[in-house]
């Protein structure tokens, strides 16, 4: 339960992030003025920074001491592929899932990728460890813009971007709707609309994400 | 007629080790059902003073929930109904693997029959209603809305077979549970034990050692009752409620 209220969460900060860094298609000086602004909050934003480092260790944490646990319930393993134990097989040749998504089925997976993910991406755009240092213009400002487009044009740099973006949706494409169905929200009527809302953020997410990327690819920004 | 390979588990005892053991089985008549095909076979296993298969059945009519095997990878077969009503026409191929289900909390007795009393203690716990002892209530004494009564029946419809706990890759209990608690949750008599209930319930079913539902829908696509995983919706709502306070 607490992983589902976590998921959300994050999920909203996600979504938060996304249209800050939508931005970009406004024009340098509004994502370098909405960039500078966030880092004069000061305490405000290291509050908030660890507030969301606790939401998502905690998701984390949580998720992987379930995944063991539901190891555990699983019984004997007998399949033979070293991988059957991660992927939760234990039937000779293999189970024939009829109706679970590939998102729902790799949830551990996804969510640990989105792990390394985070990682890098603070490594890169937050403490500048990969790539360039952002230069600061002549009025003082960190040139947020010109970090974001010049590291895009680094095609290894946005097709990994974009990957992950892909491997986000899976995530909460499964996450979101799961989310609703363990809070007890997905009963009756409301069934259908949550689960289309899950498949709806994950498409609003990876598909908002990417068109950085895109954007700088075809010139537009 | 078809002759088929057969690959079965076979296990002395819930402490010995088990391992596949192959068999043929020639002149199969796709009319048999699956049960009868494995009553020819430990037959031609007796007659050869070889050990029977063993494994569970009952009434032979899809009712009772006893029948319980892993067939080709999916719980009862390719088919959406119980081991006993599945037909031999239904298998492809000639090759069928047969296991039993596997779950922590269901250890293997013998070959593919497995202990599934973890499912009555997780009933014992909560799933009934206390009624006080005196003459049988009149029938229509507690009236109750039509859709109430249909939505409760399709719950009440579960065997508890736990195909639903095999099918899982978290071998979790929560389909069989949440049948329980929403059969009940939808009608007046469950009213007064709701809270308690669902509390109990989830809690055995945690110390039985079953996994947590990741809602991928397996369990419900498995189920030879075609129980619905909206029931777990409700059993999560009635959880919270339980959790969170409200009287009803």
């Amino acid at each position: 339960m607490l992983i589902a209220v976590t998921g959300i969460a994050l999920i909203f900060f996600v979504l938060a992030h996304m249209m800050g860094n939508l931005q970009v298609f406004a024009g340098r000086e509004s994502l370098n003025a909405y960039a500078a602004k966030l880092k004069s909050l000061g305490p405000v934003l290291w509050g908030a920074r660890f507030g969301l480092l606790c939401v998502f260790g905690l998701h984390v944490y949580l998720t992987i001491k379930l995944t063991r646990s539901n190891h555990q319930a699983r019984g004997s393993v007998v399949a033979d592929s070293p991988l059957a134990g991660f992927l939760g097989e234990r039937y000779s040749n293999q189970y024939r899932y009829k109706t679970a998504t590939t998102s729902s089925r790799f949830m551990i997976l996804s969510g640990l990728l989105i792990l390394l993910f985070v990682i890098y991406h603070l490594a890169h755009f937050t403490f500048h460890q990969i790539g360039d240092p952002p230069n600061i213009t002549a009025d003082g400002v960190t040139d947020v813009y010109e970090m974001v487009v010049q590291s895009f044009r680094n095609p290894l740099i946005s097709v990994s971007y974009i990957c992950f973006q892909i491997v986000l949706g899976l995530h909460v494409y499964h996450g979101a709707s799961s989310a609703f169905q363990t809070l007890g929200l997905k009963t009756g009527s409301s069934r259908k609309p949550l689960s289309f809302l899950g498949l709806a953020l994950a498409l609003l997410l990876t598909c908002g994400n990417s068109s950085i990327p895109f954007a700088v690819w075809m010139g537009l920004i | 007629m078809t002759d088929y390979n057969i690959h079965v588990w076979r296990q002395a005892a819930t402490d010995k080790p088990g391992y596949m053991e192959r068999h043929r089985v020639t002149e199969i008549s796709d009319d048999m059902s699956f049960l009868e095909m494995l009553d020819v076979l430990n037959e031609s296993l007796q007659v050869a003073g070889k050990e029977p298969i063993a494994f569970d059945h009952d009434c032979r009519e899809g009712i009772c929930g006893a029948c319980s095997l892993v067939i080709n990878g999916q719980a009862h077969g390719p088919e959406t109904t119980t081991t006993c009503q599945l037909h031999m026409r239904s298998i492809q191929g000639t090759d069928i693997y047969i296991e039993p289900w596997r779950a922590a909390a269901f250890p293997v007795l013998k070959d593919c029959v497995v202990d599934r009393r973890s499912f009555d203690r997780i009933i014992q716990a909560g799933g009934f209603v206390s009624v006080n002892t005196g003459n049988a209530p009149d029938a229509n004494a507690n009236a109750i809305v039509k859709e109430d009564a249909e939505t409760a029946f399709d719950s009440a419809a579960c065997i508890g077979c736990g195909a639903c706990v095999a099918a899982c890759k978290n071998a979790s209990a929560m389909l069989f549970v949440s049948a329980k608690v929403s059969h009940l949750a939808h009608l007046p008599q469950g009213n007064s034990e709701r809270k308690e209930r669902v509390t109990s319930m989830i809690e055995t079913m945690d110390e039985e050692g079953f996994g947590s539902c990741t809602n991928y829908g397996e369990c419900e696509a498995a189920c030879p009752k075609s129980i619905s995983t909206e029931n777990i919706g409700v059993l999560n709502r009635e959880f919270v409620r339980a959790k969170v306070g409200s009287t009803t």
